[in-house]
């Protein structure tokens, strides 16, 4: 693991829930590590899986994707379980393929808890770090 | 002019294709009638030789099946792109990798040691493995080098057209062959089949309930399936609705679900994701503990749900060409 | 057409520049793809700021904006308006923020800058993507639903109906008021709670264009902004209001002749019958029948001297819940708060020795037309001579509530003051810090000083009782670091404020969010205080945090004056983010029906294709998340938007 290794990291955030956290997290002055890059969707039940390979085909390191609180927290209804059942098939798949599985994280970060969010994004980020680069994508050989 | 040469090649595959091939029965008169097929060493006698002499682009087109995974496939496939001047990747391990596109997953090595060494068939005391050269009685001869992983054919050279399948179903290769015939040229990298998932064509498509909901995922062996009834309604993983139809529903007539050899309709990055993302969504469960137990026992999902797909998924495909 | 894309990066001040190199970010955004022209601005939300995008609208002809400042939910429509100004719709605008997802998140000023130019570079490659997204609009009901009739309520109620618009104000218990009603005198002025209440409560009984539902509940809202169906549950009173005359014979006349029963309006130190009102000017003046202690109920068997008392025959024992429907604009809460439940923090003795009050009894016992009558007295009836009140009891204290509950240190000087007052008892206030910083509240806290009331900066470690019924407080002083002991007759604990105990349940039937503890939570805590993050739904009062009575008044007539604001515009525009189904794609497989959680979507077996229903999708995203065929599309999310923001935040 080369000493300078920066991890690229998604982190696909619902709107009610988490990026208002990380919104709390800014106008709360915390800090965490630039490494995070936040992307919104609606609903963490709008996340595709197909996102997140995208994500790791274009060189994301680690994907976080966080939402509202189940069981009842999710502005529509039960968009976190349908991000969760996709989240443990895809993990299981990955996992298969060789791409270590605790580099797709699954959270749940309410409106307040912006703490957390500072928690989680900063030890997802060391975690990553430790990982190493994700070099899985474009295993080659011979063409 | 005489009649357009077209030509046919196997890489790693099953044969399956060719079968499919010769499956349009009388049809292939008409076929045979109307082009002239330059190559097709699994019919008949054919050499390299015959393929380089021809002019570049002298064949109008060609049908290249089965998976790349060795330096020989490569070099033909390059002959065959220059001579022709359309490619047509023919079959799902052409297409998208297919089932020998499956190793992707394991790498060289293992994979070697298992087939060559510790298959449950094999005896090879001195642990003989594939070599590149192989020198008796003074004669040095060059062996196609395995490669580290399979690939599917647009990895490794420009491909015009796909026919999709495992195998292509006879009407989909006739669509493809009259279609070219007829001069009216698709845009490139059309898929033939339809441009809509088989549920759209399946019999079954009217039975599905106002909700697909799933309590539970079985296997087609664990259950009495009703042969009238939406197999994935019925708790069977059925991957119709992510699949490209145009198969005429034969798996869903013949009692069994569909597993995705047509591949992914136009616009779809991975198939295998998309598959999982309805999958996993009409699971009926709002427990986390619920949904992970349920989700564990589906048995191998990278097999499941990149049967056909895995080289050519995002996670293992070499070449990209859809950003802006 | 070609793309012409603006980017234009704010400093903030110094918010974004003090971090951020926006200099370099510039330079750098300016050489993205089809960026036609890129700037930075002192503030871009400023008038000149908002002035030069759309003047280079118009002179570079461009058809994106990527505005780089704060966030989509601050500043989000500002811009959009900006761009609409321009002649460009609104959807063509993507918001990045390098502000609370950079500049004020990060350390280093140079990972900060590179930070914000992928930032940027994600939404440049996104808006390359945006298309133009047409809203409709939907009209707005101008009926207003308030949920909780304290004064936070019934001021918001009464300056809608004065604007001539129709109300529902829902309210749990029995009768109006919450807990101002039961005060005494009000800090810092003193003046007596009832009297400037009880004005506003019966103008809300006699206002036409407010419906008053007591003893009633929200069960369910419905619908969307400017549209929506209540239900609210009404509970059996057992006295009919369409027939009670307020006259209160039926108390009288209850066979139980002496109150025997717990009172819940006067906090556990008085006592009622079974039929019962708060107290006698209660709003609305008919009483309620409580089955729990009513021997009708409990038996079966009671001679019902109520009823034969009743000169209008309005007590009925067959009464059933009953369900009404209204349709509203807006949502306002304002469930306010209840008192923190002093036998939790044990080291108080409270609950288990004699003479130990809370400050919400206090204010009961004070009262003239409390169970006491307004006189102060130990339990063996004399008088208190030496009387401590505790401040911060269950607030300021990580095992409770580690926030300052506001209105206590206020309530501890009113109590302190009202005391010597009425029975010139010599009083002494164990505080933390004394927080006076409302309007005149110093001078009152000044005041009430120079009157004598003793300050001990102090934490009370136990009390415990003492000889004479008395009770003995170990305290450390916190100013000598000593502990000391002192004997009093009486003690006060001034309680902080919490939320309901119910609060989730409530939450979620009001589609609200709260904070971690329960209290409602505002969309912006300085620009939007009483908006919450619902549309068309409204937060005033305690409910949002604990607060005072002037405070209260003023969220509430905000409250009521962006509820207002909806109604008198008269449309709301309908969700952007719905979803699209192409019928060229679409295969008829109906995964997106069986995800769908509002059942926006039907099966047009005809066609055998799937249909949205625009009104009832809410923009979740979950059916294009699904969609195998790759016919759904989500406006301002689809795939195509989201894959080039992934890919520009990783792209170097
Ligand atoms: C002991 C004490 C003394 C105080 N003295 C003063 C003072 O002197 N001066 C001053 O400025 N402030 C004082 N305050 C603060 C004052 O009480 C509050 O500012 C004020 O009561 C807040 O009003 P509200 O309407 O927001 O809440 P509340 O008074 O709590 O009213 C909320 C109402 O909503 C109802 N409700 C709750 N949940 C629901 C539901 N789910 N459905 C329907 N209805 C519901 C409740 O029954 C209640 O009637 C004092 C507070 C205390 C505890
Ligand atoms: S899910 Fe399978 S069985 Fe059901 S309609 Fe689609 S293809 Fe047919
Ligand atoms: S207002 Fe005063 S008494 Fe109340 S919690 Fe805050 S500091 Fe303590
Ligand atoms: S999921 Fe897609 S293809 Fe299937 S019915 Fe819905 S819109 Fe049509
Ligand atoms: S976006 Fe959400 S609400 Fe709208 S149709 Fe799709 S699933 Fe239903």
């Amino acid at each position: 693991m080369s000493e300078n290794f920066e991890p690229k990291i998604v982190a696909i955030f619902c709107y009610w829930c988490t990026s208002q956290a990380a919104e709390l997290a800014g106008t709360s002055r915390m800090t965490y590590p630039p490494n995070v890059r936040i992307v919104k969707t609606m609903c963490t039940g709008r996340v595709d899986p197909q996102f997140i390979l995208w994500a790791f085909r274009n060189g994301a390191d680690g994907v976080i994707v966080s939402g509202c609180h189940p069981p009842n927290d999710c502005h529509y209804e039960d968009g976190n379980f349908k991000w969760f059942r996709k989240y443990v098939l895809l993990s299981r798949t990955l996992e298969q393929a060789g791409i270590d599985p605790k580099r797709l994280r699954q959270e749940w970060i309410s409106a307040s808890e912006a703490d957390k969010l500072k928690k989680v994004l900063t030890e997802f980020t060391e975690e990553i770090r430790q990982l190493g680069p994700l070099n899985h994508t474009i295993r080659e050989g011979g063409v | 002019m005489g009649k357009p040469k077209v030509g046919f090649y196997w890489f790693a595959s099953c044969g399956g294709c060719e079968e499919s091939q010769v499956d349009i029965a009388e049809k292939i008169v008409d076929v045979i009638n109307a082009v002239d097929i330059a190559i097709w060493p699994v019919a008949l006698d054919f050499k390299d030789s015959d393929l380089e002499r021809m002019e570049d682009g002298e064949m109008v087109a060609c049908f290249l099946n089965g998976a790349i995974t060795n330096s020989e496939h490569r070099r033909i496939a390059e002959l065959f792109r220059r001579k022709s001047k359309y490619v047509i990747a023919y079959g799902a391990c052409s297409y998208m990798g297919g089932i020998p596109g499956l190793e992707v997953s394991k790498d060289k090595k293992s994979l070697i040691e298992r087939v060559y060494i510790k298959g449950d068939i094999v005896v090879n005391p001195e642990k003989k493995v594939p070599v590149t050269e192989y020198t008796e009685d003074g004669i040095k001869i060059d062996i196609p080098e395995i490669y580290e992983r399979p690939y599917s054919l647009d990895e490794v050279i420009d491909v015009d057209f796909y026919v999709p399948g495992c195998p292509p179903t006879p009407n989909v290769f006739l669509d493809a062959v009259n279609t070219l015939l007829s001069g009216k040229i698709p845009e490139k990298g059309y898929v033939f089949g339809s441009r809509k998932s088989l549920c759209n064509e399946c019999p079954l498509n009217k039975t599905k309930p106002e909700k697909v909901l799933v309590k539970e995922f079985k296997r087609p062996h664990e259950v009495i399936l009703d042969p009238e009834k939406c197999y994935l309604a019925q708790g069977v993983i059925c991957l119709g609705p992510v699949t490209r139809g145009g198969c005429d529903a034969l798996c869903i007539k013949g009692g069994m679900p569909c597993t995705g050899c047509f591949g992914p309709l136009d616009g779809i990055k991975d198939y295998g994701a998309k598959a999982i993302s309805y999958i996993a969504s009409i699971l009926d469960s709002k427990d986390l503990d619920e949904i992970r137990r349920t989700l564990e026992k589906i048995p191998d999902p990278l097999g499941t749900f990149y049967r056909y797909s895995l080289p050519g998924s995002l996670m293992y495909r070499k070449r990209i060409g859809d950003e802006k | 057409m070609e793309t012409r894309i603006g980017v234009y990066i704010c400093h903030c001040g110094t918010n974004i520049a003090g971090k951020v190199n926006v200099d370099e970010v510039r330079e750098y955004a300016s050489h993205l793809k089809n960026v036609v022209v890129a700037r930075n601005y002192m503030f871009m939300c400023s008038e000149p700021g908002q002035e030069m995008i759309i003047k280079d609208i118009k002179e570079y002809g461009l058809n994106r904006i990527v505005v780089a400042a704060c966030t989509e939910t601050l500043h989000g429509h500002t811009f959009r308006e900006v761009a609409k100004k321009g002649g460009l719709n609104p959807y063509l605008v993507q918001m990045v923020s390098i502000r609370e997802f950079d500049s004020w998140v990060t350390e280093d000023k140079v990972e900060a800058t590179e930070k914000a130019k992928s930032l940027i570079r994600a939404g440049v490659y996104r808006v390359n993507y945006h298309t133009p997204v047409e809203t409709t609009t939907y009209p707005v009901d101008s009926n207003v639903l308030i949920v909780g009739a304290g004064i936070a309520g019934i001021t918001a109620a009464l300056v809608l109906a004065d604007a001539g618009k129709h109300v529902y104000l829902v309210e749990r218990q029995g009768f109006i008021g919450g807990n101002m009603a039961k005060f005494d005198k009000t800090f810092p002025t003193l003046d007596c709670a009832s009297c400037i209440l009880t004005p506003k409560m019966s103008a809300v009984k006699n206002n036409p264009n407010i419906t008053l539902f007591t003893y009633s509940e929200v069960e369910k809202i419905d619908g969307f902004v400017g549209n929506f169906d209540v239900t609210i549950r009404k509970k059996p009173r057992y006295v009919r209001e369409d027939l009670c005359i307020g006259c209160l014979s039926c108390i009288e006349n209850c066979v139980y002749k002496e109150p025997r029963f717990m009172s819940e309006f006067d906090e556990g130190i008085g006592k009622r019958k079974p039929v019962y009102v708060s107290f006698p000017q209660a709003i609305p003046l008919v009483p309620v029948i409580d089955p729990e202690t009513c021997i009708q109920f409990r038996t079966g068997k009671c001679v019902q001297t109520c009823l034969k008392g009743c000169p209008t025959k309005a007590i009925d024992f067959s009464m059933k819940e009953e369900i009404v429907k209204v349709k509203v604009g807006a949502v306002i809460a304002a469930t306010g708060f209840k008192v923190f439940d002093a036998t939790r923090d044990t080291k108080y003795g409270f609950g288990r020795y004699p003479n130990i009050y809370t400050t919400i009894q206090m204010e009961r016992m004070l009262n003239s037309a409390g169970p006491t009558g307004g006189e102060i007295r130990l339990q063996d009836g004399s008088i208190p001579k030496e009387v401590a009140i505790i401040n911060c009891v269950g607030s300021r204290n990580e095992n409770f509530n580690a926030y300052c509950s506001r209105v206590c240190c206020m309530i501890g000087l009113k109590h302190a003051h009202m005391l010597r007052d009425s029975i010139g008892a010599n009083v002494t206030i164990f505080y933390t810090d004394i927080r006076a910083n409302g309007k005149g509240y110093e001078e009152f806290y000044r005041k009430v000083m120079l009157e004598g009331v003793n300050f001990v900066r102090g934490e009370v470690a136990s009390i415990i009782p003492s000889e004479n019924n008395r009770l003995t407080i170990v305290f450390e002083d916190t100013l000598l670091s000593r502990v000391r002991k002192k004997d009093v007759d009486m003690v006060i604990l001034n309680v902080g404020l919490e939320p309901h105990d119910d609060w989730e349940d409530v939450r979620k039937v009001l589609n609200l969010t709260c904070t971690k503890e329960g209290w409602l939570m505002e969309k912006h805590p300085k620009l939007a205080p009483v908006t919450s993050l619902s549309d068309g739904r409204f937060i005033a009062g305690a409910a949002q945090f604990p607060k005072d009575i002037p405070d209260t008044v003023a969220q509430a007539e905000a409250a009521a004056a962006e509820a207002m604001s909806l109604i008198d515009r008269g449309f709301v525009e309908s969700e952007p983010n719905v979803i699209r189904i192409d019928e060229e794609r679409c295969s008829g497989c109906r995964m997106c029906i069986s995800v769908c959680p509002f059942s926006a979507i039907t099966y047009n077996e005809e066609k055998n294709i799937a249909e949205v229903n625009t009104g009832l999708c809410k923009g979740c995203g979950a059916c294009a998340a699904v969609c195998p065929s790759k016919a759904i599309s989500q406006n301002n999310f689809t795939d195509e938007e989201l894959y080039a923001e992934i890919m520009g935040v990783l792209r170097e």
